[in-house]
C-alpha cells in the first residue's frame, strides 16, 4: 500500500484520544470538557478513515459521516444545557454541580 | 499524486501540529484559546483526511466542525464570560495523577496493539482506483442513499430533535410566556442580569 | 495390716474432713483429739505393717496394693496402686511418727488462735500428712507426682496461714565502725507461700517432663516395670530422665538454684516449719532419688550432678547461715545445707546412708524448730537472736532440748547426727576425696553456726531485759514432744552404727531388699584404720566448730564484731543471701514484667490491634472512596467510565 503507513494514523488517533480523555477527567471548566470530548470523537474519526483506506471499504467513511452529525447535534444540545446551568447556578465549574446525585 | 516522501513529511508536520494543538486545548487556561487550538486541530485533521483520500470527509470536517462547532463554542464562551477571573487551585491533584496514569495505560495498551498487530477485518472493494475513476462524492452518496438510507433518515430526525431541544433549553420566560429576547427578565431579576452576556460569572479553572 | 496399708492415708484424710467441715463448731478439744489422733493411729498402723513386712522373707518384702483402675487410656495404664516395701514403710514411720509429735506440739503452740483458725490449721496439717504418705506409698510415678503436688499445695496453704501479716523489717546490723549493713526484710506469709509454690513449680516442670519421658521410653509409669526395663534403655535417655526428675527434687528440696523459697517459708507457723520444711516435705526429693536409684545407678553422669549440687548447696547454705540474725532462718539454711548432704549421699550411691541422715535430720531438726518455737512462744514472736540472751535460766527444758538438737546437728560424737553424717562423709570419701573435703568444711561451718545461735540465744546476759522478764517455759504439751525428739536425737544413732564398731547397720540391712548391695555399709572399700581415722576427723571437726563458736560468742564476744568490719564485703554478701533473691528479681520478675509490658503494649496493642484497626480503617476509607463514584460529581463519573473502558480494552488486548 503506497503512502503513509496506516499504523501511524492509528497511533496518532490513539494519542489524540488519550489527550482528550485526560482533558475530560482533569479540567473543571465545562466548556473545555466539551471541547475535549470533541477531540476524542475526532480521534475516533481519524481512526475510522484510516482503516477505511486500509481495508478499501467505504464503511469507515460513512461511519465518520454519521459521527460528525451526531457530534454536531450533541454540541448544540450540550451547550444549551450549559447555558441553562449557568443561568441557574451562576457557575460553569464541573466540580460545583452535583445535580445528578442520587 | 503527491510523491511518497513528501506525503510522509506532510504527515509528520501535520501530526505534530495536531498533537500540539490538542495539548493546547487541554492545557489552556483561557477557554477562547482552547477553542482556537481546537480549530487548528480540526484543520490538521482535515489535511490528514485528504492524505487518506477521503476528500468528502475532509470537507465535511471543515464545514461542520471547524465552521459550526467551534463557532458555537466561541459564542457560548462569549455568552458566559471567559476572559476573567481565574482561580488557581493547584495543578498537582490526586485526580490529575490518576488521570495521567490511566491515560498512560490506555495509550500504551492501544499503542502496542496498533503497532504490532496486523489489521484484520472484511476487505471491501473500493480501492483508490475505483474512487479515482468515479469520484468519492459520487460513490459515497450512492452508498449512503442505498445501503444506509435508514440511517440517513434517522440522522435527519436526530438533528430535528436536537434543534428543538436546543431551542427549548435556550428559551427564557417572561410574564408566563416564553421569550427569547435578550435582556428580558427571566425567572428572577438577578438571573436576568446574568444572562445579558455581560459575562461576569466567574469561571473557576484548574490552576494551570 | 499390710494389706490395708491404704488406711494410713485414709485416716488423716478423715481428719481433714472432720476438722475442716465441723471443727470450728466442735471446739478445740475435739479438733485436737481428731487431728493428733489420726496421725498417731497412722503411725501405729504403719508400725504394725512394718512388723508384718518384717515377718516376710527378705526376697518377698514388696507388696503392691491396687486400689482401683485410675487411668486406662489406650496404652496409658495408671492404676491407683500403693507399694509397701522397706523404703516406703520406713518413710511412713518417719513421716507419721515425727508428724504425730509435731501435731501434739501444735495443740499448745496454736492455743491462742480462734476456733476457726485452729480447726483450719489441723485440717491443713492432716491434709499434708495424708499427701506425704501418698507420695511415699505410691507405686507409680504419676501417683507420686500427685502426692508431690499435693504437698506443695499444702505447703502453700500452711506457709500463708497468717496471710494477713505484712512484711517484717529486719533491723540493720550496726558495725563497729559506725556503719550499718542493711538486711533484707522478711517476706510476708502470703507472698512467701506464693514464692514457695512458684519456685516449686519450676522444679515440678522438670519433673513432669521427666515423667513424660519415662512414659514415652518405657510405656509405663509403674516403678517395678520401669526399673526392670531400665537397663535396656539408651544411656542418653536415662541421663535425661534422671536429670529432669532431679530438677523436681531441686525445687522440692530447696537446693541451688531453687533454694530461695525455704528461708522465706519461715513466715509460717513454727510447727509447719518443723514438719514440712525440716522433716518431711523437703525430704521428698531425697526419697524420690532413692526410689529411682535403679535409674541413677545407670546414669552416673546424673548421679554426679546430684552429688555436686548437694555438696555445693550444703556449703553455700552453711556460709549464709553464719551471719543470719533470725533464729528460724538459721535453721532454714541449716536444713538446706543438710539436705545437700543427703543428696551427696544418694548421688554417690549411698542410698541407705542418705535415708539414715534423712531420719536423724528429721529428729534433730524438728527438735530444733520446735524448741525455737517454744522460745518464740515465750518471747511473743520475737525471733531476732540479737534480742535474746540468757534464756537457759528461764526455759531450762527448752534449753536442754535445744542443746541436744544442736549437738546432733553439729555432729557431736555419739549423737544420731554424728553417725549419719559420718556415714555420708565416709561414702563421699570413697567416691572422691574432694567431695569429702567439701562435706567436711560444711560440717565445720555447721557446728559453728549452730552453736553461735545457741550461745547467743541461751547463754550470757539478756540483751533485751523487758523481753527477758516475760519469758517463761512452755506448757507440757509442747515440751513433751521436745523431750521425745531429744531422746531420739541422742539415741537414734543406733539405727546405723558404722561397721567398724562391729554393730549391725540396722537401717542398711532393713533397706537392703530395696537397694541391694548399695544400701549396706558392709562393703569395706576403705581399710579399717582409714575408717577410724575419718571417724576421728569428723568428731574433731565437730568439736572444733563448737569450740570456735564458744570462743567467739562466750569468751571473746568482740571478735565477731571486729571480723564483720574487717571482712565487710563478705559479710554483706552473705547477709544478703549471696544476692540470689535479687538475681531472681532482676531476671525473672523484672524481666517478666518487661516482657508482659512489651506484649501488652507493643505486641497486643500496637501490632495486633493495629492490624485489626488498620483493617477497619482501610475498609472505612475504601468505602468512602468508592461512594465518590455515586455522589453526583461529574468528574468522578467520567473517571469511572474511563477506568471501566480502560479495563475492558486491557482485557481485550491481553486476550
Amino acid at each position: 500500500m503506497p503512502g503513509v503507513p496506516t499504523a501511524w494514523f492509528l497511533l496518532l488517533g490513539a494519542i489524540l484520544f488519550t489527550i482528550g480523555a485526560v482533558g475530560v477527567l482533569v479540567r473543571r471548566n465545562v466548556l473545555i470538557v466539551l471541547m475535549c470530548v470533541e477531540l476524542m470523537l475526532n480521534a475516533v474519526n481519524l481512526t475510522f478513515v484510516a482503516l477505511s483506506r486500509e481495508l478499501s471499504s467505504l464503511t469507515g467513511q460513512i461511519f465518520v459521516f454519521f459521527v460528525i452529525v451526531v457530534a454536531a447535534v450533541e454540541v448544540a444540545v450540550g451547550l444549551a444545557i450549559l447555558v441553562e446551568l449557568n443561568r441557574l447556578r451562576q457557575t460553569a465549574d464541573v466540580d460545583e454541580v452535583s445535580e445528578l446525585k442520587g | 499524486m503527491i510523491p511518497e516522501s513528501l506525503q510522509s513529511l506532510l504527515f509528520w508536520v501535520v501530526a505534530t501540529v495536531a498533537v500540539l494543538s490538542a495539548g493546547g486545548v487541554v492545557l489552556n487556561r483561557n477557554a477562547i484559546y482552547s477553542a482556537l487550538s481546537l480549530l487548528v486541530n480540526f484543520t490538521m485533521l482535515a489535511v490528514l483526511y485528504l492524505l487518506l483520500n477521503a476528500q468528502f470527509i475532509a470537507m465535511v470536517q471543515v464545514i461542520v466542525y471547524a465552521g459550526a462547532v467551534v463557532v458555537l463554542f466561541v459564542f457560548v464562551e462569549m455568552l458566559l464570560g471567559a476572559t476573567g477571573r481565574i482561580q488557581v487551585t493547584g495543578w498537582l491533584t490526586p485526580r490529575l495523577i490518576v488521570a495521567a496514569v490511566a491515560g498512560f495505560l490506555l495509550l500504551s495498551t492501544v499503542g502496542s496493539v496498533v503497532y504490532e498487530s496486523a489489521i484484520g477485518g472484511m476487505r471491501g472493494n473500493v480501492t483508490p482506483e475505483v474512487l479515482a475513476r468515479a469520484g468519492v462524492v459520487q460513490v459515497l452518496g450512492i452508498t449512503l442513499y442505498t445501503d444506509y438510507l435508514l440511517a440517513v433518515q434517522l440522522a435527519g430526525v436526530l438533528m430535528l430533535v436536537g434543534l428543538v431541544g436546543a431551542l427549548q433549553l435556550g428559551q427564557q420566560w417572561q410574564r408566563g410566556r416564553p421569550s427569547s429576547l435578550p435582556g428580558s427578565p427571566a425567572r428572577s431579576p438577578s438571573a436576568a442580569a446574568e444572562s445579558t452576556g455581560r459575562g461576569n460569572t466567574p469561571m473557576r479553572e484548574n490552576g494551570g | 495390716m499390710l494389706h490395708a496399708i491404704w488406711v494410713v492415708i485414709a485416716l488423716p484424710l478423715a481428719g481433714v474432713l472432720l476438722n475442716g467441715l465441723l471443727g470450728r463448731h466442735l471446739g478445740r478439744a475435739f479438733v485436737s483429739i481428731v487431728g493428733v489422733g489420726v496421725v498417731g493411729a497412722a503411725f501405729a498402723l504403719g508400725a504394725w505393717s512394718m512388723a508384718d513386712l518384717a515377718a516376710l522373707p527378705e526376697a518377698q518384702r514388696t507388696l503392691t496394693l491396687t486400689l482401683w483402675d485410675w487411668i486406662t487410656i489406650g496404652n496409658l495404664q495408671v492404676p491407683l496402686a500403693l507399694r509397701a516395701d522397706a523404703l516406703s514403710l520406713w518413710m511412713v514411720l518417719v513421716v507419721s511418727g515425727v508428724g504425730f509429735l509435731i501435731h501434739l506440739y501444735s495443740v499448745g503452740y496454736m492455743q491462742h488462735e480462734d476456733a476457726r483458725m485452729f480447726a483450719r490449721f489441723f485440717a491443713y496439717l492432716n491434709l499434708f500428712v495424708a499427701s506425704m504418705l501418698l507420695l511415699v506409698l505410691a507405686d507409680n510415678y504419676l501417683l507420686l507426682y500427685v502426692g508431690w503436688e499435693l504437698v506443695g499445695a499444702c505447703s502453700y496453704l500452711l506457709i500463708g496461714f497468717w496471710f494477713h501479716k505484712r512484711d517484717e523489717e529486719q533491723a540493720p546490723v550496726a558495725l563497729l565502725d559506725g556503719t550499718q549493713v542493711a538486711l533484707p526484710p522478711n517476706l510476708n506469709p502470703a507472698d512467701a507461700g506464693k514464692k514457695a509454690f512458684i519456685v516449686n513449680r519450676i522444679g515440678d516442670f522438670g519433673f513432669a517432663l521427666g515423667v513424660f519421658l519415662i512414659w514415652s521410653t518405657f510405656g509405663t509409669l509403674n516403678f517395678s516395670a520401669v526399673f526392670d526395663a531400665a537397663p535396656q534403655a539408651p544411656a542418653a535417655v536415662l541421663t535425661a530422665i534422671t536429670l529432669l526428675l532431679f530438677m523436681g527434687a531441686v525445687g522440692k528440696s530447696a537446693q541451688l538454684p531453687l533454694s530461695v523459697w525455704l528461708p522465706d517459708a519461715m513466715a509460717g507457723p513454727t510447727p509447719v516449719s518443723a514438719l514440712i520444711h525440716a522433716a518431711t516435705m523437703v525430704t521428698a526429693g531425697v526419697y524420690m532419688v532413692a526410689r529411682s536409684h535403679v535409674l541413677y545407678d545407670l546414669a552416673p553422669g546424673s548421679a554426679l550432678v546430684v552429688a555436686l549440687v548437694g555438696g555445693i548447696t550444703a556449703l553455700y547454705a552453711a556460709a549464709v547461715a553464719l551471719v543470719q540474725v533470725d533464729l528460724k532462718r538459721i535453721l532454714a539454711y541449716s536444713t538446706i545445707s543438710q539436705l545437700g548432704y543427703m543428696f551427696v549421699a544418694v548421688g554417690v550411691g549411698a542410698y541407705a546412708a542418705g535415708l539414715f541422715h534423712l531420719t536423724t535430720h528429721a529428729f534433730f531438726k524438728a527438735l530444733l524448730f520446735l524448741a525455737a518455737g517454744s522460745v518464740m512462744h515465750a518471747l511473743h514472736e520475737v525471733i531476732d537472736i540479737r534480742r535474746m540472751g540468757g534464756l537457759r535460766r528461764k526455759m531450762p527444758l527448752t534449753w536442754l532440748t535445744f542443746l541436744i538438737g544442736a549437738l546432733a546437728l553439729a555432729g557431736f560424737p555419739l549423737t544420731a547426727g554424728f553417725f549419719s553424717k559420718d556415714e555420708i562423709l565416709l561414702k563421699a570419701f570413697v567416691f572422691s576425696p574432694w567431695l569429702w573435703a567439701l562435706g567436711l568444711a560444711t560440717a565445720l561451718l555447721t557446728a559453728f553456726y549452730t552453736f553461735r545461735a545457741l550461745f547467743v540465744a541461751f547463754t550470757g546476759q539478756p540483751r533485751d531485759w523487758p523481753l527477758y522478764e516475760k519469758a517463761h517455759e512452755s506448757p507440757a504439751i509442747m515440751t513433751l514432744p521436745l523431750a521425745v525428739l531429744a531422746i531420739l536425737a541422742l539415741l537414734g544413732g543406733v539405727l546405723g552404727l558404722p561397721a567398724v564398731l562391729g554393730a549391725p547397720n540396722l537401717i542398711a540391712e532393713w533397706l537392703a531388699p530395696v537397694f541391694g548391695a548399695h544400701g549396706a555399709a558392709a562393703k569395706h572399700e576403705v581399710s579399717v584404720a582409714m575408717e577410724w581415722l575419718l571417724l576421728g576427723i569428723s568428731a574433731a571437726v565437730a568439736l572444733a566448730g563448737i569450740a570456735l563458736a564458744y570462743w567467739f560468742y562466750v569468751v571473746r564476744t568482740d571478735i565477731p564484731a571486729r571480723l564483720a568490719v574487717a571482712l565487710r564485703p563478705a559479710f554483706t554478701f552473705l547477709a544478703n543471701k549471696c544476692y540470689l533473691d535479687d538475681g531472681y528479681d532482676a531476671v525473672c520478675v523484672q524481666g517478666g514484667r518487661q516482657l508482659a509490658q512489651w506484649l501488652a503494649q507493643g505486641l497486643d496493642k500496637a501490632a495486633i490491634d493495629g492490624i485489626i484497626d488498620g483493617g477497619a480503617r482501610l475498609l472505612a476509607r475504601g468505602g468512602a472512596r468508592l461512594t465518590q463514584f455515586e455522589d453526583g460529581h461529574i468528574p468522578h463519573y467520567a473517571l469511572g467510565m474511563f477506568v471501566g473502558a480502560l479495563l475492558l480494552v486491557i482485557y481485550l488486548v491481553i486476550r
